[in-house]
């Protein structure tokens, strides 16, 4: 089998993709161009687009559901450093360096150090996710990520007996992200999951969107993605990745904690002071008015990731919201 | 120009612009549905909620600066538009909630007084909203005079309180970055201030005049 991985030499940059890739990238466009421009792209071009190649495609992680466009993915974000507005981490977000990327693994792990991401990316088999999001303020999306379980990457540092979770953390850098000279949240922002979350095979390590790199917005160059819990937990442009043996700090429950658990598994029943959470608003990325009266749809119990309810029995997940 | 004329010229011009950002929503939505533009964003449903409610608490603002503005500009005749832009503020206000009960919550009645039981900044927004509602109906000159000047003065000085709820109403519902709600807070208690002098101001000339008839 050829899994081809990409090295920090070919980071993203037209002159080292591999060049009948770009070829076809290029014929494409301009097939799409002659066709009449971007309105008539397929409403999946990913493997037009792709510059990740081999991209394995388990059918248990796809689904019949329309995927939100590329568009709608990347114009509605949820990313304080680079403003509270939905629209606003698209207009600001390009001053964020993806590459060169460098990630901390540490805690209570046989390996840990300062690793370069494409030295961390290189043994994995980078595979194609379309999962629901399901954003705490009732909206969501479905979007096909690309990354690799993080139980995986997990194994490969050995943690030991005493991470008991795995805590992350995103880049605090004024100058890449300009709205954390604002104190709208208590930078840096952090996260962390209980280590059998963190090793269930749902949980992934996200590097792209559609088939090509992770645009800036969306947490480039490297996100978590837990499809079972509040969008807010999937956390964006990791820098840190630390096994403790505490249940760490989490942003948002610091921010309110009688609003946001550490756990903020998607879930119907458990009404939010804010919104209800018994349905949702689905951001197709189609705009107008279609999009003003769509109907609602029903939110699922762990946003219709039944599998990991075996992570919570006996818990009480009102009280552990 | 004498006063009759100006306000037949500017009193038109007045409410074509309070209705100008009404006009930009329905644009916007044209414009998304048919040329494929996101001026509403990818949710439509927020940003009709936000932008409606957001001019409601700007009307409010601007229907209270009014008397101030008059005063300070001794310029009485302005009073004159003080109404209609109090109606405005509540035909934003009523349009906001439509978007809410319609759009939001898909005209589910149940989940609407749920929603207003349970989540106070709602409960908030309600409270101001069904004052306003009082106001608007007692806006007309015909009202004034059933109630009495006096009577009629006291309601619609809950246009104060009902200010603040809005203010209150919109930093409760935010998660993070207030400065929205404090500039809004901030005019409307200079505002409140300013009325408050003026009132000290005009209670102690009062007491001034009542000791002098007094004495004489």
């Amino acid at each position: 089998m050829l899994i081809k991985f990409r090295k920090a030499s070919d980071a993203h940059e037209s002159e080292v993709t591999p060049k009948e890739l770009f070829l076809n990238r290029r014929s494409f466009m301009a097939a799409a161009a002659a066709a009449g421009g971007t309105a008539l792209l397929p409403a999946f071009p990913n493997d037009a687009r792709a510059v990740f190649t081999n991209l394995k495609k388990d059918p248990k992680f796809q689904t019949l559901e329309k995927p939100t466009t590329l568009d709608g993915i990347t114009s509605h974000n949820n990313f304080y450093e680079f403003g509270t507005g939905k629209t606003d981490p698209k207009k600001n977000a390009h001053t964020l360096k993806p590459r060169p990327w460098s990630v901390e693994i540490s805690g209570h792990a046989a390996k840990t150090g300062v690793f370069d991401l494409d030295d961390i990316l290189k043994p994995h088999q980078l595979e194609e996710r379309i999962y629901r999001l399901r954003c705490v303020e009732a909206w969501s999306m479905v979007i096909p990520w690309v990354g690799f379980p993080l139980g995986d990457l997990i194994k490969r540092f050995e943690p030991t007996s005493k991470a008991k979770y795995v805590a992350f953390e995103t880049l605090v850098d004024t100058e890449q992200m300009p709205k954390q000279k604002l104190p709208i949240l208590d930078w840096p922002y952090v996260e962390g999951l209980r280590m059998d979350e963190a090793m269930h095979p749902l949980a992934i390590l996200a590097v792209g969107i559609y088939g090509d790199d992770m645009p800036n917005q969306n947490g480039a160059p490297i996100r978590l993605v837990v499809p079972w819990k509040y969008g807010y937990k999937s956390i964006k442009s990791v820098v840190r990745i630390n096994f403790v043996e505490k249940q760490p700090p989490t942003t948002w429950n610091i921010q309110a904690p009688g609003e946001y658990g550490f756990y903020s598994n998607v879930n119907p029943n458990r009404d939010h002071p804010r919104w209800s959470q018994a349905r949702e608003r689905r951001i197709t990325g189609e705009g107008g008015f279609k999009a003003l009266i769509a109907p609602k749809i029903e939110t699922k119990m762990f946003n219709g990731y039944d599998d990991v309810a075996s992570l919570y029995t006996g818990m009480d997940l009102i009280r552990n919201h | 120009m004498n006063t009759k004329t100006s306000r037949r010229i500017f009193k038109p011009l007045v409410f074509i612009a309070s209705l100008l950002p009404f006009a930009y929503l329905l644009y916007a939505l044209y414009s998304d549905t048919a040329l494929g533009t996101k001026l509403l964003t990818d949710d439509p449903v927020q940003k009709f909620d936000r932008e409606l409610g957001d001019w409601t608490l700007i009307f409010i603002i601007i229907t209270l600066t009014v008397r101030p503005l008059a005063d300070i500009l001794k310029k009485r005749e302005l009073i004159a538009y003080r109404r209609m832009l109090g109606l405005f503020a509540f035909f934003y206000g009523v349009l906001h909630v439509s978007s809410y009960v319609g759009l939001n919550l898909q005209l589910e009645f149940a989940e609407f007084v749920k929603d207003v039981v349970k989540r106070p900044f709602i409960t908030v927004g309600i409270i101001a909203f069904t004052a306003m509602a009082a106001l608007a109906a007692t806006s007309t000159k015909g009202m004034i005079k059933r109630m009495g000047g006096r009577a009629w003065t006291r309601l619609h000085w809950l246009i104060y309180p009902i200010a603040v709820l809005g203010v209150v109403h919109f930093y409760m519902m935010i998660r993070a970055d207030f400065s929205r709600p404090v500039i809004y807070g901030s005019i409307i208690f200079v505002l409140l201030a300013y009325r408050y002098v003026v009132k000290l101001r005009r209670d102690g000339k009062r007491k001034r005049r009542d000791a002098e008839t007094a004495a004489a």
